[in-house]
């Protein structure tokens, strides 16, 4: 796992972004290093407000480094590519188009030919399980069909990096553990390189290879990485596991050190 | 999927109450029938309602039928007037004003609406002036606008345009800008180019507001209409009620009202349809 270069890289990495009322520098993340390997899972704790989502759309360019380096493949990230897709936490669907409208998306601005992105589209749609629901617009699916049609969106472009914003924060419960196990068969079977952020630490732990764990913001730091040795696939029985336990424990005491209140 | 039904299943396990079962069974059927057409009754009668006074308050002579006509006296007059050639050449001459008072407006409108939306320093350039016009009774600068164009077609465009722009920049504007941020990051995230993005994401957010924008602006369009006739014109609706009304023609007067009235509800009434076609979309 140690031999082959990671796929990303940050350095020393810090984030900044301009208050746009007050025209302050808002320090999101002060010194962060980190690296993620290709094909792993890598899932980002931490606090609300602790940067967790800009570190998130910087990876994925949406806004620049203030200092650092962050880097794909040894190459600096200077803005969005194809290489990397967003899954957002709202399931940022449009609403005036029908799933498969959706899914295709990436595609037709990539000006994948109508024929080929069609297929593609539908055979996310299938990956998420959604064939039957191809035809339906956003209002008409449930918050957890919405969510595997933003995965789904993600996945068509074929990125080498997924990027998941809490994609699952705003679910019941066992709608969570459904899609929890979803993602995992579907970055089993894709071989994806992930990178989620949560504030639920069991979900961290479920899903992740590693977690970093980041300080309370603003001007966070990391924390401390985790690595979860946990097998796979990872199934209900996971959840029940005394290990699985024992590193919601760790994280939980990490965070809980420096956060009492939560 | 599967595990999203399993869930909602668990939920709305509970055994439902035979009662219920019975109720959603056997609805009593008068009532359905009352719930559907209590609406279009309610509406007929007000409608008949506010008409049967004001004829019977006429015939009772409480109101001189030279000065506020009855119901009768007008659907008379209307008969009448709809059959001559006078009718043909108003109703001409009012439509072909709207036509291209309103459609300038609508261009002109929906392009500035966008830039403007689009470009923060053009809206900050324009804002005072566009503010000002928007709040100001546009329709005062009237007379004005017939000293430039004259009184020919021009001077009613103008008016019209003056009155229905505003409206739809506004509108189309607040529809560009009110974009849901994390569709337009979602564009960035895919790499699109800004006419990527404004095809795909800008023009069919901004497509509700533009359509309310135009439903203001046709009201205020109608009132360019009359109020441009009035002030200087040879034909038209609008003008016939002024010819109307300086000759003592009460029952010609409303006779216009009504013309000009349906008009605009038959065009709210085909925007509205437009919108549900553009909406299909949107949950019922």
């Amino acid at each position: 796992m140690n031999a082959a270069p990671p796929l990303l890289e940050a350095e020393h990495l810090a984030l900044e972004f301009e208050i746009a009322r007050s025209g302050e520098i808002f320090v999101a993340i002060r010194d962060l290093t980190l690296a993620v390997a290709r094909g792993s899972f890598t899932v980002v704790v931490g606090p609300s407000g602790c940067g967790k989502t800009t570190l998130l759309r910087a990876i994925a360019g949406l806004i620049p480094c203030a200092r650092g380096r962050l880097a794909i493949a040894g190459r600096p990230v200077s803005g969005p590519g194809d290489d990397r897709a967003f899954v957002f936490q709202s399931p940022a669907l449009m609403p005036w188009r029908d799933v498969l409208g959706n899914v295709i998306y990436g595609l037709e601005l990539r000006r994948v030919p109508r024929a080929a992105a069609r297929a593609r589209a539908e055979a996310m749609i299938g990956l998420v399980g959604l064939t039957r629901f191809a035809r339906h617009y956003p209002h008409e699916l449930s918050g957890g069909m919405r969510q595997r049609v933003n995965l789904a969106r993600a996945l068509a472009v074929d990125p080498a990096i997924l990027l998941l914003d809490e994609p699952f924060s705003a679910l019941d419960a066992q709608t969570r553990e459904t899609l929890q196990l979803e993602l995992l068969r579907i970055w089993g079977e894709t071989g994806k390189t992930a990178i989620f952020i949560t504030h639920d630490i069991a979900e961290a732990v479920f899903l992740a290879d590693r977690v970093a764990i980041l300080s309370p913001g603003p001007a966070s730091a990391l924390l401390d990485e985790v690595e979860v040795a946990l097998p796979r696939p990872r199934t209900a029985h996971t959840r029940r596991d005394p290990a699985f336990f024992a590193l919601v424990d760790r994280v939980s005491a990490c965070i809980g050190r420096i956060d009492p209140l939560g | 999927m599967a595990g999203d039904r399993v869930t909602t299943v668990r939920v709305s396990s509970d055994p439902v109450p035979a009662a219920t079962i019975a109720a959603s069974l056997a609805p009593p059927r008068p009532r359905r029938w009352l719930a559907r057409y209590e609406g279009l009754a309610l509406k007929t009668a007000g409608v008949a309602g506010v008409l049967g006074l004001w004829e019977l308050a006429v015939d009772l002579g409480w109101g001189d039928p030279t000065q506020v006509s009855s119901p009768v006296r007008v659907a008379r007059a209307a008969y009448v007037y709809l059959g001559t050639a006078q009718f043909v050449e108003d109703i001409a001459a009012s439509a072909l004003e709207f036509a291209a008072g309103f459609g300038l407006a609508v261009a002109v409108g929906i392009a500035l609406g966008f830039a403007i939306g689009w470009f923060r320093r053009l809206e900050l350039l324009l804002d005072p002036i566009i503010n000002f016009l928007y709040a100001a009774p546009r329709i005062a600068i009237t007379p004005l606008i017939v000293l430039w164009f004259g009184i020919d077609l021009a001077s009613k465009v103008a008016v019209i345009f003056l009155m229905a722009v505003f409206p739809i920049i506004i509108n189309t504007a607040v529809g560009v800008r009110s974009v849901d941020g994390d569709l337009r990051d979602l564009a960035r995230s895919f790499n699109a180019s800004d006419w990527q993005t404004l095809r795909t994401i800008i023009v069919p957010s901004a497509i509700p507001f533009i359509v309310t924008g135009l439903r203001l602006a046709i009201g205020v369009a109608f009132i360019g209409v009359v109020v441009g006739e009035f002030v200087a014109a040879t034909a038209g609706i609008g003008f016939s009620i002024q010819q109307a009304a300086s000759s003592y023609q009460v029952d010609q007067v409303f006779v216009g009202l009504i013309i000009i009235g349906f008009a605009g509800v038959a065009l709210t009434e085909a925007l509205r349809r437009l919108e549900t076609q553009l909406a299909r979309w949107k949950a019922r």
